[in-house]
């Protein structure tokens, strides 16, 4: 319960982030992968400010042999450089360019404008999956990033 | 197909990347996992079977939307401007959940979480679904798309 509840606080805030940086709108998402229309920098500045609370929080992380609220960290791999994560990467890009949208805008989104990002929505978890019974071979990872 | 964006929210854009990166930091210091979006969906769906527990999952996604609404509730509505034809969305939707599953990560587990640390996977990963995304908006526009 107090686990859910974290997780809800870290969803309600990241939400929050995405609406009031304009991240929540596709068209200014693609206009800042947009470079030779009117190139939009706001994408930017909300990684820039997005790596200041992160950058801290990997480093009270190394202090740290458990999570506060948890019994273990539980982070992905760092190091392995394979296939389907570049071609994953790749053919992500070409979605979020075409829409404009990546999962956390399309998701914050449905409070927003629901009947305009519904088909997104639908045909990204349709498109995860296809992955997923796709990807007969080896289990992945689920998540992205560090260790 | 999107009407072009004229004006930079650099302030807010930048208060804006504090909570997501401060959301991300709960969730790191308080669960021990990545704030990774896309990863995150799939559990709460039961696309993915491992990963975070599912009521973990169900609760974040939840908060995404919420967090929007209270945005919009607070501070008046928030502006979004859609592609005008379903095309693009559907598309571009299925390209989204097919490559994030596959390239394990998106904007937030990669970008966010995964360079905040340095990692190498999230590194590359992030500079080819950015050189990706430049690359698609640029023959869009090549094309009279956009």
């Amino acid at each position: 319960m107090t686990r859910a509840l974290i997780a809800l606080l870290s969803g309600l805030l990241f939400g929050a982030g995405l609406a009031y940086s304009g991240m929540s709108d596709p068209a200014r998402v693609q206009a800042f992968l947009d470079l030779f229309g009117q190139w939009d920098p706001t994408l930017a500045f909300v990684m820039g400010g997005a790596m200041l609370p992160m950058a801290a929080a990997w480093v009270i992380k190394s202090r740290l042999s458990a999570p506060l609220a948890a019994p273990a960290f539980d982070l992905p791999g760092t190091a392995t450089l394979d296939r389907p994560l570049a071609f994953g990467a790749i053919l992500f890009g070409m979605g979020w360019g075409i829409a404009g949208l990546c999962p956390g805008p399309a998701l914050a989104d449905l409070a927003i404008a629901p009947g305009d990002v519904a088909p997104f929505v639908v045909a990204m978890f349709a498109g995860m999956a296809v992955q997923r019974f796709t990807s007969s071979r080896s289990q992945k990872p689920t998540q992205a990033g560090p260790k | 197909m999107i009407p072009a964006f004229p004006n930079a929210m650099r302030v807010e854009g930048f208060m804006g990347g504090l909570l997501i990166g401060l959301a991300a930091a709960i969730m790191l210091l308080g669960l021990g996992r990545i704030a990774g979006v896309s990863g995150l969906a799939a559990r709460a769906t039961g696309i993915a079977d491992t990963g975070a527990p599912r009521n973990v999952a169900i609760a974040f996604v939840l908060g995404l939307p919420l967090g929007a609404l209270l945005i919009s509730q607070t501070l008046g509505a928030v502006h979004v401007s859609f592609p005008t034809s379903i095309w693009p969305l559907i598309i571009g939707g299925l390209l989204v959940g097919y490559g994030t599953r596959l390239g394990s990560g998106c904007t937030s587990g990669h970008g966010v979480c995964g360079l905040s640390c340095l990692s190498p996977r999230s590194m590359v990963a992030t500079g080819m679904f950015m050189t990706s995304g430049f690359v698609t908006v640029g023959l869009l526009r090549a094309g009279g798309l956009l």
